[in-house]
């Protein structure tokens, strides 16, 4: 292969221009590079915020900014963070490009349908932001009633409308992810030979279809309630604040498993690549993902135990929420023993992975300090909490967004971004998260609680450090948007296979054609099949797609 | 303060104290094995099987169902263990010993309300004795809050249109913050205080103290009369509506053929929604109290049914 020929192969980027063949596209390759501009976008926004909170956490007093704005500013995080970049993150932009190449088919099974749901995500997107812009919304991302359903005097409703509205995204996504693995997989390609990024995220989908309904009608009623005056959460109205929180987390604690699910299907790809082996016990990591999809939806109650719920309801959820830990902890053992007699190298992607099992290993172990009842009445809406939820959705699933975008990055365009400046990103990354978050572990078991404006200063020195290691991150966060948008012109043309990966995804052209593959592939061996020679499917043609 | 500049761990000032620390070192020493073990492993890995020539092939391994089982069993017993010692604590937090002195809060945004039996009020400060548990009886008058003292490693949200008990017992006299954390608006942050706990005879100096004040259970009784409810529940079972002598923790029979116990939710859902629970045999007369009284009142007026418990079906006095 040589560049002249690569610059006249047309492919799904250069097939053809301007602003409406992306718009009106139906190529979930296309699509998915829609998710990636309004992941992105979102993605800044909400570090805007967290960038001014850290800055008014730097001072006991609040001196930045006022109580009401502060408020505002950790919902606005929360809110684009969770509902905008990291549940569409992972799913709606790798997911989407990758889940028809890795199966062998040519596009989702509902094209139309997914471009859909970019519309309806970016939909919800503009009524949230409009409501940020109109003055914003004060209740933090978990709308408790009945301060969210009738106290607050800002934005709510605009804000859910917002958030209900981008839920169908996620379902659709859901069912159209969930169709196109049963119906479209190539012939050979049997479930058994799916890799695990695929189960991850058709585990991910299971939730995204049970899940997100709830959480659209629950805050549909907080509207309701708000607008209209029903009494649903409202004790003066006869109705029960508590149920607000268990139609919250019956949905939100299941959403945490969307953050880190599929983030969990892209450390398997990375792993299995960069030691060349396949997958230690793929058939226990595949199926523990399916046991966090169904285990995750008993747990909603540990989020509760404070709240004055039945105290044996407590006990339940404690004793659930438990067995939760039991699946994640077989994955990272199974990865770990992947490197076992591997053959490892550490290129950006690696060190991404290699990261993820660190920060997730701390976020998975503090998640049982939450999960024990006597630990979790101190602990709990502390600081604690906000570092142990940031180690997994923020440490471990933007590791793994980061290390996948790198990963796939010349799948997806077709050139290779700069090696060492992306190891120095890990790098700093990985330094900047922890010296961010792990003093909050111990803020929280001090006892600072969460939301708090204003900061005894006993608390100050942990608050600094905390502080400087946000600063340290943004630098981390901004160094590949810069270099990878360079490669993007500049960078040196990568090649079908530039890592030597198996898959099918690497034996078609990068960038791949609209259709991913001129040969439809017959899938002859399982994933991660390292010890073999040749690729993992052979084309009727004789020769693998499209070189 | 440690040698660090910050302290690591909080204050231990409560009988729960040292029992939730004990179990946080547990829990602190299986996470550190387990984070040091996944450490040692990946950097051990790392380094020895480092790509040597760029095509190199090792042999594929498909797993071990012996490991695989190893590292099922041992975290789930890890993990059970962590259940059950979490779970013997909270029972505890729950039922808090029956001799325990009851102190009644209110909270709204943003502050707290003390009312003490003996009569003292406070806002944003607590007085309590040193070795004796100390409950309290807690509600909101707008959103949820959360009363939380770190030294004592004890939490519960405030509720509106209910009540929620927390008890604790101080082991040593001091001041000790009180936080609110559980968001409740723009002040979130300022609603806090302290919690003084004093040696007891300092706490009974302390009781007297201030001004002239009307114990809750008087204040009650004036309300129960100010507001009528003693024409209907006057003391013998004469009236229109029950007798309430003696009422509090009896079980009472519903017209719904149901039974319930009336504890301090029950006298306030009474009140407040009166059709909602009728006693057996009595008419659904009873109009809503709603708007007419305060948390406050009907706190004191449950102390004052809980005086006439302690007389034992005594007269009301006319």
């Amino acid at each position: 292969m040589n560049g002249p020929v690569e610059e006249r192969r047309q492919h799904y980027l250069n097939v053809n221009y301007g602003l409406k063949s992306w718009l009106l596209t139906i190529d979930h390759k296309r699509i998915a590079w829609l998710y990636l501009v309004g992941v992105t976008f979102f993605f800044f926004v909400g570090g805007l915020f967290a960038t001014l909170i850290r800055m008014e956490l730097l001072t006991p007093q609040g001196d930045l900014v006022q109580a009401e704005t502060y408020n505002k500013l950790f919902t606005m995080h929360g809110v684009t963070m969770i509902f905008f970049f990291l549940i569409p993150s992972i799913p709606a932009v790798l997911g989407n490009f990758l889940i028809p190449l890795m199966i062998g088919a040519r596009d989702l099974a509902f094209p139309r349908l997914n471009l859909a749901s970019w519309y309806i995500y970016i939909l919800g997107g503009v009524f949230t932001l409009a409501a940020a812009a109109a003055g914003g919304v004060d209740t933090g991302w978990t709308f408790y009633t009945p301060y969210s359903s009738i106290y607050s005097n800002t934005h709510v409703a605009l804000t859910v409308i917002g958030i209900f509205i981008t839920g169908f995204s996620s379902i659709l996504t859901g069912l159209n992810f969930i169709v196109t693995i049963h119906t479209m997989r190539a012939p050979g390609m049997t479930w058994f030979r799916l890799p695990l990024f695929v189960w991850a995220h058709y585990a991910t989908s299971i939730i995204f279809i049970l899940g997100t309904p709830v959480i659209a009608i629950t805050l549909a009623l907080v509207a309701f309630e708000r607008l209209f005056g029903l009494g649903i959460f409202n004790p003066e109205l006869g109705g029960d604040p508590l149920l607000f929180q268990h139609l919250f987390w019956f949905y939100s604690h299941p959403a945490v498993y969307i953050m880190i699910l599929p983030g969990m299907g892209v450390i398997s790809e990375l792993i299995a690549c960069f030691s060349r082996k396949r997958v230690f016990g793929y058939d226990f990591v595949a199926f523990s993902s399916l046991a966090i999809a169904v285990l995750g939806f008993l747990v909603w109650g540990h989020h509760m135990f404070v709240s004055g719920q039945s105290v044996y309801a407590s006990m339940i959820f404690s004793l659930l929420s438990m067995l939760v830990a039991i699946p994640s902890a077989i994955k990272v053992f199974n990865w770990t023993a992947t490197l076992y007699k591997g053959s490892i190298s550490f290129d950006a992607p690696m060190i991404y992975a290699l990261g993820f099992i660190g920060l997730f290993t701390i976020g998975g172990l503090t998640g049982l300090f939450l999960a024990t009842l006597g630990v979790d009445i101190h602990v709990h809406d502390t600081y604690f909490v906000i570092a142990h939820f940031h180690y997994i959705m923020v440490g471990s699933a933007v590791m793994a967004y980061l290390g996948g975008i790198h990963f796939w990055w010349p799948k997806m365009t077709g050139r290779k971004y700069s090696e060492p400046l992306a190891r120095l990103a890990a790098v700093i990354i990985f330094l900047g998260f922890n010296l961010t978050f792990f003093p909050q572990f111990v803020l929280g078991y001090l006892g600072m609680p969460r939301r708090y404006h204003v900061y005894p200063p006993e608390f100050q020195v942990l608050n600094v450090m905390s502080t400087a290691g946000a600063s340290i991150l943004a630098v981390g966060y901004v160094l590949p948007l810069a270099y990878l948008i360079w490669s993007l012109r500049y960078g040196v043309v990568a090649g079908m296979n530039p890592w030597k990966a198996k898959g099918l995804e690497w034996e078609t052209a990068s960038p791949p054609p609209t259709d991913n593959f001129d040969v439809t592939p017959i899938v002859v061996h399982e994933a991660y099949a390292y010890g073999e020679a040749e690729s993992q499917a052979v084309y009727p043609t004789g020769k693998p797609a499209n070189v | 303060m440690s040698t660090l500049g910050f302290p690591l761990f909080p204050e231990q000032a409560s009988t729960m104290a040292p029992r939730v620390d004990q179990l946080y070192y547990f829990l602190l020493g299986v996470s550190v094995f387990f984070a040091t073990l996944i450490l040692i492993l990946i950097v051990a890995f790392a380094i020895k099987y480092r790509r040597r020539s760029d095509d190199e092939q090792p042999q594929p391994i498909v797993g071990n169902l012996g490991l695989e089982i190893l590292w099922t069993v041992v975290p789930l017993s890890l993990t059970l263990v962590m259940f059950v010692w979490g779970a013997r604590l909270y029972f505890i937090t729950f039922y808090p010993p029956s001799d325990a002195l009851e102190i009644n809060v209110v909270a709204k945004q943003w502050m707290w309300k003390v009312q003490h039996a003996e009569g003292r009020s406070e806002i944003d400060e607590l007085h309590i004795p040193t070795g004796r548990p100390v409950k309290l009886i807690m509600t909101s008058q707008d959103v949820i809050h959360d009363f939380f003292v770190p030294a004592f490693r004890v939490k519960n949200d405030v509720l509106p249109g209910r009540y929620t008990t927390l008890w604790f017992e101080a082991t040593k006299p001091g001041a000790y913050r009180l936080f609110c954390s559980q968001y409740c608006g723009t002040q979130h942050s300022g609603m806090i205080g302290y919690i003084i706990a004093l040696e007891p005879a300092e706490f009974q100096t302390w009781l007297s103290g201030g001004a002239a004040a009307v114990p809750m259970a008087t204040a009650g009784e004036n309300l129960f009369r100010k507001l009528g409810c003693i024409s209907c529940h006057a003391a013998n079972d004469t009236g229109r509506g029950p007798s309430l002598a003696g009422l509090l923790g009896k079980a009472v029979r519903l017209q719904s053929g149901a039974t319930v116990t009336a504890d301090e939710n029950y006298i306030r859902d009474s009140i407040l929604e009166p059709q909602a629970k009728i006693v057996a045999g009595y008419p659904s007369i009873m109009p809503t109290f709603k708007g007419l009284i305060s948390e406050d009142g009907i706190m004191q007026i449950i102390a004052y049914l809980k005086s006439l418990k302690r007389e034992e079906g005594a007269q009301v006095k006319k």
